[in-house]
């Protein structure tokens, strides 16, 4: 086996050391080693986004991210979206407004594609977070209730 | 995903010399390498990171073209407001491409690095028989569900269709790949299957990509990329044409024109002849469709993939006709 990586991540605004072989992606290295199990594993094949979480503010698949490759960024997880015990951040209170889940499974997932698909200004309109959410799917088929959320959050946010 | 050991090149320099080891493979936006590693088709005993290099994601458009360097990201390049001026095409055919997520994490090099989708080759536990993967162990596409397999440039020993959107609209373009100083044009990176559909790209081991170039052009600026596909978002292309068009100042007679297509070939496809017969002719929906048909000369069915040979004109004809304004 090849030899242990000791790095360090920077996730939430805390650095973590942790020693893992290289092969360890960021999600396995979220879920198994830091006990952040917010992002979810869906397909742990960059097609469903049920990983999304943002590595310097960009939205992203930990699934396909060696988590040796960003040592150094700076890593948001939907644990960290708003400071510890404050309130829901706007796309989390309007998903919830909106009943823009079922199982609940993809929603950390969609919920971190959301907050960067409305910063990116790709959110302008339906067809638009359509399109700019397509990498988030949904088993359950919520996806009207959650373009309505994106749609709110967006003007919340605004 | 087996063992492999992992290196964060210093320099293009350091990664090339890492590269060389044997078993080795560089990493940019993993989004293939790590995917297919999962498969069990990338098989790297050593990982080569070039994401920490710097200088190389530059996104530049001067009067003389686009000089987009190798680690450049899919999104960034999709939304960059020169390369939306003057090459509408390119940009589309990213943002098209894959989903937001993944085109934050993908780089322009890894882009033409891409392999097939063909569900054979991804799946090496099921299926032992796949030349690409395995020279000389046969096609098990060949007799099964091939709907997305190509229908021009195949060979007998493969029919896997390039997947890739990008290189679609850099062939139409002229544009040339950097590979260091080695300047290789686009068309004749991406290799025909023949006999050794393993080696997709004219790229030696050791070699980095460093930049994509394309000369700018009117045909350039006046462009769109369509895609047309099962589903109206993340899909790859059923087909796809990246079609540009330079008029004369009557506005209707056609000075150049560029067309390559995407989802139908086993390489990014130049259709030379549909340019051939519509230059110096009108623009008009019948001679343009007319002419579309020729960019199915040659083409050869493989059970269940013959609706693209219908297909493939008319997407070429209606991007014709949208950036011509006639639809
Ligand atoms: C679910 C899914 C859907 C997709 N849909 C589409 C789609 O619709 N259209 C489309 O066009 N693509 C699509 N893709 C493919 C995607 O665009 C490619 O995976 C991506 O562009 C590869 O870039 P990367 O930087 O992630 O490459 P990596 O995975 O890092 O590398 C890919 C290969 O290129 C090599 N490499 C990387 N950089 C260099 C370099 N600078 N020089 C030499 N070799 C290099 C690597 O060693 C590796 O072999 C999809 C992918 C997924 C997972
Ligand atoms: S079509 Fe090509 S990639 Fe697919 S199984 Fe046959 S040889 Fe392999
Ligand atoms: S778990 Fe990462 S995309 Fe599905
Ligand atoms: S709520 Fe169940 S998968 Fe989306």
């Amino acid at each position: 086996m090849s030899k242990p990586l000791k790095i360090k991540l920077h996730v939430n605004g805390v650095a973590r050391e942790l020693v893992i072989e290289p092969r360890v992606t960021l999600l396995d290295a979220l879920r198994e080693h830091l006990n952040l199990t917010g992002s979810k594993k869906g397909c742990d094949q960059g097609q469903c986004g049920a990983c999304t979480v943002h590595v310097d503010g960009e939205r992203v698949l930990a699934c396909l991210t060696l988590a040796a490759q960003v040592e150094g960024r700076e890593i948001t997880t939907v644990e960290g979206l708003t400071p510890d015990g404050a309130e829901l951040h706007p796309v989390q209170a309007a998903f919830l407004k909106h009943d823009a889940f079922q199982c609940g499974y993809c929603t950390p997932g969609q919920i971190m594609s959301a907050v960067a698909c409305i910063r990116e200004g790709h959110a302008s309109s339906d067809a638009e977070i359509r399109e700019y959410m397509s990498g988030n799917l949904c088993r359950c088929g919520a996806y009207p209730h959650i373009v309505a959320a994106v749609r709110e959050a967006r003007e919340a946010l605004s | 995903m087996r063992d492999f050991t992992y290196a964060r090149a210093a320099s293009v320099e350091d990664a090339r010399r890492l590269a060389q080891q044997s078993g080795a493979m560089l990493l940019a936006g993993g989004t293939t390498l790590l995917d297919l590693a999962k498969c069990g088709v990338a098989r790297p005993d050593h990982v080569v990171d070039i994401t920490h290099l710097k200088g190389l994601d530059a996104i530049e458009v001067t009067r003389e073209g686009a000089h987009l360097g190798a680690l450049a990201k899919m999104s960034h390049v999709a939304d960059d407001k020169a390369i939306r001026a003057e090459f509408p095409a390119v940009s589309e055919a990213l943002w098209q491409a894959a989903s937001a997520q993944l085109r934050n994490m993908a780089t322009i090099g890894g882009n033409l690095m891409q392999r097939t989708r063909c569900a054979y080759f991804r799946d090496p536990n099921s299926f032992a028989a796949c030349n690409k993967r395995q020279p000389g162990s046969g096609c098990a596409a060949r007799g099964g569900i091939t709907r997305n397999h190509a229908v021009l440039g195949t060979s007998s020993s493969c029919i896997a269709t390039n997947p890739g959107d990008l290189a679609v609209a850099l062939v139409a373009f002229d544009a040339i790949v950097h590979l260091g100083d080695r300047k290789v044009p686009v068309d004749d990176f991406f290799l025909l299957p023949g006999a050794t559909p393993d080696r997709e790209q004219a790229i030696e081991p050791g070699e980095v990509i460093t930049a994509v170039s394309i000369p700018a052009s009117a045909a350039a600026r006046r462009s769109t990329y369509l895609k047309v596909r099962d589903r109206q978002s993340y899909e790859f292309a059923a087909a796809s044409a990246a079609v540009g068009l330079d008029l004369e100042a009557d506005g209707r007679t056609i000075r150049d024109i560029r067309v390559a297509l995407g989802g139908v070939a086993t390489k990014p496809w130049r259709a030379h002849a549909v340019e051939k017969a519509l230059k110096g002719k009108t623009l008009e929906p019948e001679t343009v469709m007319r002419a579309s048909l020729l960019a199915m000369e040659g083409a050869i069915a493989q059970g269940d993939n013959h609706y693209k040979i219908d297909l493939a004109p008319r997407v070429i004809a209606r991007a014709i006709l949208k950036v011509g304004g006639l639809a």
